[in-house]
């Protein structure tokens, strides 16, 4: 591959990529061209490749398409792509074919003769693996008529699940590299600066902090040499967006961190990302080394005088890590302990030189502000949070997956109409937003609107994007407890408060979940965590209660009846789990007293029987065996 | 050579060590690049043990101390061998919800160890991970590189027995 030496043979080759993936153009996703399309292909099969995916058996399936597509002799018409995440997890694996725009759900290796035969030659849709509504079993095969897509605005995830994002090629066709172009070209740092500030794009990793104000601050801090960060250490367990962008995009990330070099007079980048993703790890080598082959990084990027270079640095396995300036320690091959601020990191920041660290997410945000200007990022969204945010909906959701949303629309909405309600038409019980710095929002707070400062004001935040949806059977106590855990297991030590502050917070959960806690501990509990919030020296100590907090505040009759009543409602905890035989149920067939491993039900054969709760361990083995739902936890 | 009879698999491997050390010194400084080294050494040789971590300590020009006190703040450093395969149950929030801790329970139950423990037979390694991003397949336990989806209680004999009978393919 020879180097690209000018803007405007970028967009030569540009046109040239875009007619060669036209064939993947809806209103929805616009492949930016006005290209005809070239060649004798006329089919594009798209196959999810990433994490999700793939475990379910997604390379097989690219394998059996691309064996059968030759065996049929379609080669020279049907090109078979893996491209990033469609999002959509629940009913992966994902297959869809352009121009037709047919999606296809749980596709196995089997499958594909059948997709090949009937929809690829004989041009009949396989409706058996469209998708199925749950709601009305309407099969729906548009992509966008899902109701999963229906309220989604893509624009970190443009990409994802559209290009082939190990060939460069795909994201140059889709206008990639040409908001590096125009920022090199067309102008000035500050201008860069101010573009990005206007826009009121502000940090998707959690703080909300508007990044054009970070770009600005770190060009005008004085030094020769300064440094890009991106932040990939995405540890908020639960949340993976950053990942599935990383993997089916990662040249958006690339172009951006460029263009903010060029913003604050940086010629060096540095990706730090989590050694838990081998896989985005290699994609990002390869995508570097791509661009740099292609003059689009490295030394004179396209002709110019702008030379910037990106470089990885593999975490190791510590959540404090996704903190700023503990990301600079462990950067620097040290313990990931947090600095003390100030000095801000856009003053002091890798290596003590002026450095702009952001979030994956807002990286991939930044192209498209360049190109279609400030105003049409403030178009999407609200007022104070413009744009949108992606999700990563899970817990006892029915469709689990990736969702980029415009701010501002309701929590409920994206629950209910997107994420299809909940498994097993249980009830709602509350969602967790932000991971371990987040809270618990309950039910009856749905209706307000996803944005920075609406989730702050009911004690949650916006985090990472991590949605967690909880139901009946999740006890609100217990919730509490295992993020306290992790955040134990994931304090750095430095400060006092949060070292032996959470400690004891979850000494005090622990005591509670199993039935030893008292109203004074509830007491506790709140004043500790104050303590921890207030004193504590980095975000993840300031935000470690939050989780506590929300529940104490919305749930407090769960924890009135774990210390009074000495019950957890919703069954969670197993040691205050009261197991009771029912009466009307019971045929009195013997099974549970043979398994009862301590020997305290009692019963005659045909005859109701009991447990002595004195004697009851608790182990469920009874309840497991039943076969007529006889026994029940309490 | 004789260096090498004399201590055998381990020189052979510290003198792969010092290739990575010196090959970075050839592209620019050492500074910084500790995790790095510690990354490359644990792919190496599966664990950090003491005296790896003093040679890395003598060749980087730092206190031992402070090798180890990198080592041991990042859990992905590991300063006891692992088994051949390493069961890694994801306790991130979405597996946790759905019971991940009952699946973890059963592997610790079935193969007799505790999580961060290894089988006597150095077969298998268990350990308690965060977040791997599988959200959609919860729960998710990684084994090795492969990832196995929506696993349930009743699955995790299959799941050993599969790896002790076949090898793991």
């Amino acid at each position: 591959m020879s180097k690209i030496k000018s803007a405007s043979q970028l967009v030569e080759l540009k046109n040239k990529y875009a007619a060669e993936i036209l064939l993947r153009n809806t209103t929805e996703t616009p492949v930016v061209s006005d290209a005809e399309p070239v060649g004798t292909v006329k089919k594009h099969v798209l196959v999810c490749s990433d994490t999700g995916c793939l475990a379910a058996e997604g390379s097989a399936i690219y394998d059996a398409l691309v064996s059968e597509v030759k065996n049929k002799g379609l080669e020279n018409e049907v090109d078979i792509v893996k491209t990033g995440c469609f999002g959509f997890c629940e009913p992966g694996p994902c297959v869809k074919v352009m121009p037709d725009d047919v999606s296809y759900m749980r596709v196995s290796a089997k499958d594909a003769e059948e997709i090949v035969t009937s929809h690829l030659q004989g041009g009949k849709y396989v409706e058996r693996l469209f998708f199925k509504d749950p709601r009305n079993e309407k099969l729906i095969s548009k992509q966008n008529e899902i109701p999963f897509y229906k309220d989604q605005v893509r624009i970190a995830l443009r990409n994802c699940g559209l290009i082939d994002a190990a060939r460069i090629e795909e994201y140059i066709a889709q206008d990639g590299y040409q908001a590096l172009s125009k920022a090199i070209f067309d102008m000035a740092s500050d201008e860069i600066c101010t573009l990005v500030k206007d826009s009121n794009l502000r940090g998707r990793g959690g703080g909300g902090f508007p990044a054009g104000t970070k770009w600005q601050h770190t060009m005008r801090s004085p030094g020769e040499k300064k440094y890009v960060i991106c932040n990939a250490d995405e540890g908020d367990p639960g949340a993976f967006m950053d990942r599935a962008i990383l993997f089916g995009d990662p040249h958006s990330v690339l172009e951006a961190m460029a263009i903010c070099g060029r913003a604050i007079g940086a010629d060096e980048g540095v990706i730090y990302i989590r050694a838990e993703y081998p896989k985005e790890v290699k994609r990002l080598e390869y995508s570097i080394k791509q661009a740099e082959e292609m003059g689009l990084l490295g030394e004179n990027i396209l002709g110019s005088d702008f030379s910037f270079k990106i470089s990885l640095t593999l975490g190791a396995g510590a959540f404090v890590c996704g903190e700023s300036t503990a990301l600079l320690n462990s950067a620097q091959g040290e313990r990931g302990e947090p600095r003390n601020k100030p000095p801000r990191t856009a003053d002091k920041g890798l290596w003590y030189k002026p450095t702009s660290l952001n979030n994956v997410e807002t990286f991939a945000c930044v192209p498209p502000i360049i190109l279609k200007g400030a105003e049409w990022f403030k178009s999407i969204g609200t007022q104070s949070s413009p744009g949108t945010k992606i999700f990563a909906l899970a817990g006892k959701i029915n469709n689990v997956g990736l969702v980029e949303v415009p701010m501002g629309i309701s929590l409920r909405k994206v629950i209910e109409d997107i994420g299809g309600g909940i498994k097993g038409g249980k009830k709602i019980k509350a969602v967790q937003t932000g991971g371990p710095s987040g809270g618990c929002i309950p039910e009856d707070l749905l209706d307000i609107p996803v944005d920075f400062e609406s989730l702050d004001s009911v004690g949650s935040m916006m985090g990472s994007g991590g949605m967690i949806v909880l139901d009946e059977d999740d006890c609100m106590v217990n919730v509490a407890k295992f993020y306290m855990d992790f955040i134990v297991d994931e304090s750095c030590g430095k400060c006092t408060p949060c070292r032996v502050g959470t400690k004891r917070l979850l000494e005090i959960l622990e005591k509670i979940t199993t039935g030893l806690g008292t109203e004074d501990d509830l007491k506790e509990l709140e004043s500790l965590s104050n303590v921890v919030m207030s004193t504590s020296l980095c975000g993840l100590g300031q935000s470690a209660p939050n989780p506590v907090m929300s529940t104490l505040k919305y749930f407090k009759d769960e924890y009135i009846a774990h210390v009074r009543d000495k019950i957890c409602p919703s069954g969670a905890c197993a040691h205050m789990a009261r197991y009771s035989i029912l009466e009307d149920k019971c045929i009195g067939c013997t099974v549970c007293v043979k398994v009862c491993p301590v020997d305290c039900i009692s019963g005659e054969r045909k005859a109701l029987h009991v447990i002595d709760q004195d004697k009851c361990i608790k182990c469920g083995a009874c309840m497991d065996r039943c076969n007529f739902d006889a026994i029940i936890r309490r | 050579m004789a260096e090498k009879n004399k201590c055998g698999q381990d020189c052979v491997q510290l003198s792969e060590i010092d290739v990575f050390i010196d090959k970075l010194e050839q592209q620019g400084s050492l500074e910084g690049k500790l995790i790095a080294i510690l990354h490359k050494a644990q792919e190496i040789l599966g664990y950090l043990p003491e005296e790896v971590q003093s040679h890395i300590a003598r060749r980087l020009s730092l206190p031992p101390a402070k090798v180890y006190g990198v080592v041991s703040f990042y859990s992905y450093f590991s300063m006891i061998p692992k088994g051949k395969y390493v069961i890694n149950v994801c306790m991130g929030t979405a597996c946790f919800v759905v019971g991940a801790d009952k699946i973890l329970e059963e592997f610790e139950k079935q193969l007799g160890i505790k999580a961060g423990q290894t089988t006597p037979d150095r077969q298998f390694s268990l350990y308690a991970l965060r977040c791997v991003g599988a959200c959609g397949l919860a729960p998710v336990v990684v084994i090795n590189e492969k990832m196995h989806g929506k696993v349930t209680l009743k699955d995790v004999s299959r799941i050993i027995d599969e790896y002790k009978e076949g090898d793991g393919r």
